[in-house]
């Protein structure tokens, strides 16, 4: 399953995230802000995330970063 | 496993671009293509002047500034004394297509093996939004309150086309970054023009279409789409010179 990691601190709050996810499961923070006082982007439903690095590769800013579970070891170490 | 990260080549310095600047997009691709072929220890960048003027604080390999619009003749010097070197330059259409014209055209007539990475953002951004030569026929700026009026500021510099018409360049595209389709696209052109200079294949410019939010006076979802309904149509995206597939 992808995971997608976006570091609310390093968020500048541009939005380009939110506007090319396929399956619009970015938002903006609405209440909370981050050290650099910007609303920031947050995942609301991991679950519906199809990995397709969409969001990382729109972002200027390095904010996310995305890690896909091993399907091969089928979660055995 | 991870498929999408920061590269190495950049720096963990936070980069000073206004949000949504597609600059940080273009610095990331570059950053890749260096992590990709695998030369960051023998890459020298040239930062020119502009709003990424400050590059040399995020691109982890040897950076040098040049004055405005000198970056070619930098690089050429230094690509001529360290030819084991990988040399590239990064500037903007103020820097490039304005006060640099010269440099730039003859850098690339006298074919020198180096990698010019130009973004064209038509519009001069660090210094407040004034025209640039690249600023479309209309378009509203500082310095053109009614529209760019090609009768009076002329018609804006395409640069793949006026160097196409010189036999020195080796490769020339034109590419943007408004979606993550064009984004991967820009990322192979970049690769390429860097893996040409490795090669010894010699000139190659890769232009990038890219956005001012601040200095457009859009929003950052609004600046991708003025790029893609505004530049693209302007500035066709393409191959302009590719020596090594005419061969
Ligand atoms: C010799 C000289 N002339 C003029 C300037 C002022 N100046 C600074 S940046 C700039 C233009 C930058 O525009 P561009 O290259 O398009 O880069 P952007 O900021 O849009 O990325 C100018 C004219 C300068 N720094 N040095
Ligand atoms: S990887 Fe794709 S689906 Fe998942 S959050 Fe990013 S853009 Fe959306
Ligand atoms: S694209 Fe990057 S900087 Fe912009 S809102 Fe999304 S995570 Fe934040
Ligand atoms: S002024 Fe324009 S080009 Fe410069 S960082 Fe801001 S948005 Fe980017």
């Amino acid at each position: 399953m992808p995971n997608v990691i976006i570091d609310p601190n390093s968020c500048k709050g541009c939005g380009l995230c939110v506007s090319v996810c396929p399956k619009k499961i970015i938002k903006m923070s609405e209440d909370k802000i981050n050290k650099k006082g910007m609303h920031y982007a947050v995942m609301t439903d991991s679950q519906k995330c199809i990995g397709c690095t969409f969001c990382a590769l729109m972002c200027p800013d390095c904010v996310i970063t995305i890690t896909k579970d091993d399907e091969e070891s089928d979660g055995h170490v | 496993m991870v498929v999408f990260k920061k590269p190495h080549a950049l720096t963990d310095v936070p980069m000073h671009y206004c949000p949504g600047c597609t600059h940080g997009i273009i610095h990331r691709l570059v950053a890749e293509a260096i992590d990709e072929l695998g030369i960051e220890g023998r890459t020298v960048g040239v930062a020119s002047v502009g709003c990424s003027v400050m590059s040399y604080d995020y691109f982890n390999c040897d950076m040098v500034e040049a004055a405005h619009g000198r970056a070619p003749a930098v690089a050429t010097g230094l690509k001529r004394s360290m030819p084991e070197n990988i040399i590239f330059t990064y500037q903007g259409d103020g820097d490039l297509a304005a006060i640099g014209t010269a440099e730039t055209v003859h850098a690339a007539s006298r074919g020198e093996n180096i990698t010019v990475i130009f973004v064209n953002n038509a519009i001069y951004g660090m210094t407040g939004g004034q025209m640039a030569p690249t600023s479309l026929p209309g378009q509203i700026t500082q310095t053109t309150p009614y529209g760019r009026d090609v009768t009076k500021q002329g018609y804006p510099v395409k640069v793949c086309e006026l160097l196409s018409g010189l036999d020195g360049p080796t490769y020339l595209e034109r590419v943007s970054v408004d979606t993550p389709q064009a984004v991967k696209k820009a990322k192979k052109a970049i690769t390429k023009a860097f893996r040409n200079q490795v090669e010894g294949k010699g000139f190659s410019l890769v232009e990038v279409l890219s956005t001012c939010p601040t200095n457009w006076g859009l929003t950052p979802v609004e600046s991708l789409k003025w790029c893609r309904e505004n530049m693209i149509p302007y500035y066709p995206l393409g191959v302009y010179r590719d020596k090594g597939a005419e061969k």
